[in-house]
């Protein structure tokens, strides 16, 4: 047993935690992004289709998923306060009207599935229909559009690098969705779902042109920053991964899609980990090392985290294998 | 526009006030639920059937909701509490990460076998997912009111300035969370969170009974609603006295503590010594509502009563007034009105408890129309008394955002602006009240449907064996 005063004195095992939470807090992030991601991308791809039992499917599809994977927004949120408190506070100030603009579309896309299933009149469903498309389509949007500006360290509302990571991170979400939402309605949805991933990934390698070309521009030290072997690697792997998952989608091995599209969620979140590393927060200059709580509470966070997450990645395959495969034509919400 | 500090306090009033409703509702029926579980898979009796499915749709719907207000929660520390965030973070962002991992995953993703998976799944994994999900909400409460008990009764930190800047510094975990605060304040939420769902399902129940005992309607289904009249009338007998004992016992721990908030919940301005305990205190002037003073009070008093209560015992004891303090006082009207308005409510609902009691023990229970009617109008009052707890707990510990440590006003974020925080401040007024319209709405709509048909629920249940309980329920005509 460890006491407390020697869990002061230093690093815990000689680790690099304040390195090891950087890489904790965006694994956390890009987590999000992916799980919530293929529900964001499921409630894109509700708005192209037709009929009530395709969009019926989408609901039963994400229904039992969405709240666990939105979860990892909040752990994110918490990991970030409780390891580097002066960044989160920084961040999440400074992009005051930013942060309550993804809080309203959450707020919206998380009600309206709800809200769509309580009553039956074609009204009703249309407007809410409408409802869990907007939020879906923007809360990614505007976390693409925080990404970014953390990113360049801007504090106003909506810049450039903000939009262009904000499209990236939205038709990601799509390539996810499209793969999820072929896993799981298999027979129930029809071939476009197909095209749309496909579409969306050719979108999404053009939207990280762009956002390389901008960040080539806005970034400070950017081109040279760019030419980092690991982002070098990253992208080229990107390009690999696409393909892949294009293949994939088209023979319908929808798990190998929805992996290629869950590395390429990660592979864009590490992109920005590595532009962003020594610093945490570049608006203000705040470096990882600098913005670290003390020793004491990092190290108990430390042994926290590695008892609890091995534990929550065990409800999250119990959840994941009860509601395995196809939607059943009686699991309709 | 107004002052960035009013409207963030304003902000996170609105937001929390909200917000608290949704985890009354998850906490306290989670042991409900737990028990209809596991009776509906120990037992034949289709009423365990009903009970599970009927309040698994007013958990879900609850749970919902206070996901999407809870998140907004969290991230306003960052936004409009950015000082605070940055000066306490090291000992307040712990528990709040912990609590994510720990406990509102374990909620989140068991939620979703509880509530989709009952034919998914079998009965062992159900029953566990049944009590992964109370205790992931039971221990959400714990790590929460870590955090907010620790700004109550800071311990186990020291203060040291880096760059200019004033740092709490976590010295003493044990100290720090197991603070002296947060066994008070965890049993008193949590027990007032199946107090509050006892009234609500006896509420719930007595409308029914009412109209098919009292005015002979025909009700389908009147067991289910005898069932859950009786069910939540037993919760009652045993959280109703419960929450009186330990308030009691916290009241008196608060006087010790926040001395401040103390005397403002007895509208104390001067320090004095066998100071009286107003039960009914009514103002003789308007000035006695906004400005309420205890002497200037026309009140049935207690002699001693206050001194008595803050000092465990000593009706002479002396009470610090609020002169007396270097701060400002808090707001006393509000903290002083809410206190009262708590513990009347809390004496009401024992009240309530033994009369409903009483005439089950006369086999009258289900023929009392003026005990129904009390019931009825006292559904929801169990969530108001908690609301009304929550603002004598952080109305009354202004001005400090933790006690003695650190003031509110120091803790706002430094940048921002009046428009900014208006702008949100109207925003989230509109955006919470639709959400508590649409939560009322949707709760009102289960209530009337009314629970699964009992035969036909076993048939239907074979031919579809994959229906969830957000399937309308079967045998009930959808109005629509």
């Amino acid at each position: 047993m460890t006491s407390v005063e020697s869990l002061a004195a230093g690093p815990l095992f000689g680790l690099p935690l304040p390195e090891l939470w950087f890489v904790l807090v965006f694994t956390m992030l890009a987590t999000f992004l992916f799980l919530d991601g293929f529900d964001f991308g499921a409630g894109a791809i509700f708005a192209l289709l037709e009929t009530d039992d395709e969009r019926e499917t989408v609901l039963a599809a994400i229904g039992p998923f969405w709240d666990g994977n939105e979860v990892w927004l909040v752990v994110f949120g918490g990991a970030l306060f409780a390891a580097f408190p002066p960044a989160y506070a920084g961040l999440f100030s400074r992009h005051y009207l930013l942060m309550f603009g993804i809080l309203g579309t959450l707020i919206l896309r998380g009600l309206a599935p709800e809200m769509y299933e309580q009553r039956h009149d074609s009204q009703w469903q249309r407007w809410w229909g409408r409802a869990f498309v907007t939020g879906s389509v923007l809360a990614p949007f505007l976390l693409g559009a925080f990404a970014g500006n953390w990113l360049v360290g801007s504090g106003r509302s909506l810049t450039l690098v903000g939009l262009v990571v904000g499209v990236t991170v939205t038709l990601l979400t799509v390539v996810s969705g499209a793969a999820f939402l072929q896993l799981k309605g298999r027979e129930r949805l029809p071939e476009a779902v197909t095209t749309y991933g496909t579409a969306a990934t050719v979108g999404y390698l053009l939207a990280v042109v762009v956002t390389l070309g901008v960040l080539a521009v806005r970034l400070p030290g950017g081109l040279e920053a760019l030419l980092d072997p690991a982002i070098v690697a990253l992208v080229v792997a990107s390009i690999g991964l696409a393909a892949g998952y294009v293949v994939a989608l088209g023979r319908e091995q929808s798990l190998l899609a929805l992996g290629a599209a869950a590395v390429l969620t990660y592979g864009l979140v590490a992109v920005v980990a590595i532009l962003m590393y020594p610093a945490i927060d570049p608006a203000t200059g705040a470096t990882v090392r600098g913005t670290i709580v003390s020793t004491l509470p990092l190290n108990l966070m430390t042994i926290g985290a590695s008892l609890l997450l091995p534990l929550v990645a065990i409800y999250f395959v119990v959840l994941y294998s009860a509601f395995s495969g196809p939607i059943t034509p009686e699991e309709a919400y | 526009m107004i002052d960035p500090v009013i409207a963030s306090r304003l902000q996170f009033a609105v937001t929390t006030i909200v917000h608290i409703i949704f985890p009354v509702m998850s906490m306290g029926l989670a042991p409900f639920l737990i028990y209809f579980t596991w009776k509906d898979i120990r037992t034949d009796e289709p009423i365990y059937e009903q009970l599970r499915r009927f309040w698994t749709k007013i958990f879900a719907i609850s749970f919902v909701v206070g996901t999407v207000t809870g998140i907004v929660l969290e991230f306003e520390f960052g936004t409009n509490f950015a000082a605070f965030s940055t000066a306490a973070g090291e000992l307040f962002g712990g528990p709040l990460a912990v609590e994510g991992m720990m406990a509102f995953m374990l909620e989140a993703t068991f939620l979703g076998v509880f509530v989709f998976g009952r034919d998914r799944v079998g009965d062992k994994l159900y029953f566990v997912s049944s009590i992964a999900v109370g205790l992931g909400t039971w221990l959400s409460a714990v790590w929460i009111l870590i955090a907010n008990s620790w700004m109550q009764t800071p311990r186990g930190y020291e203060l040291v300035t880096e760059n200019g800047q004033t740092i709490v510094h976590l010295t003493d975990p044990i100290a720090a969370y197991l603070n002296p605060r947060f066994g008070y304040m965890y049993v008193h939420m949590q027990n007032a969170a199946v107090e509050s769902v006892a009234l609500f399902m006896a509420g719930v129940g007595a409308y029914y009974v009412f109209r098919h005992h009292v005015w002979g309607y025909p009700v389908e289904n009147v067991n289910f609603w005898e069932a859950t009249l009786k069910i939540g009338l037993v919760a009652l007998l045993i959280t109703a006295p419960l929450q009186v004992l330990h308030g009691d016992m916290y009241g008196r721990h608060v006087a010790e503590t926040q001395p401040q908030k103390f005397a403002a919940m007895e509208a104390v301005w001067e320090t004095e010594s066998y100071v009286p305990e107003y039960i009914v205190a009514v103002p003789t002037s308007v000035d006695g509502f906004t400005d309420p003073r205890a002497k200037e009070l026309f009140g049935i008093g207690i002699p001693g009563g206050a001194s008595w209560l803050a000092s465990g015992g000593d009706p002479t004891a002396e009470i610090r007034g609020l002169n007396d303090f270097e701060t400002e006082a808090p707001p006393v009207a509000i903290v002083f009105w809410a206190f009262r308005a708590m513990v009347g409510l809390g004496f009401w609902f024992i009240l309530l408890a033994l009369w409903g009691g009483y005439r089950w023990y006369k086999g009258q229970l289900l023929e009392d129309g003026l005990l129904h009617k009390a019931l009825m109008g006292s559904s929801l009052l169990g969530i108001v008394a908690v609301e009304l707890g929550w603002i004598v707990t952080e109305v009354g510990r202004q001005p400090w955002v933790i006690q003695d440590v650190m003031r509110t006003s120091a803790g706002v974020s430094p940048g921002l602006t009046g428009t900014e925080a208006t702008i949100t401040l109207v925003g989230f007024v509109g955006v919470y009240t639709t959400l508590l319209g649409l939560y009322s709405y949707v709760v009102w709509r289960i209530i009337r449907n009314g629970p699964p048909g009992g035969d036909q629920l076993r048939v239907n249940r074979e031919e579809s064996p994959t229906t969830g309980p957000e399937t309308p329920a079967p045998g009930v005509a959808d109005d629509d």
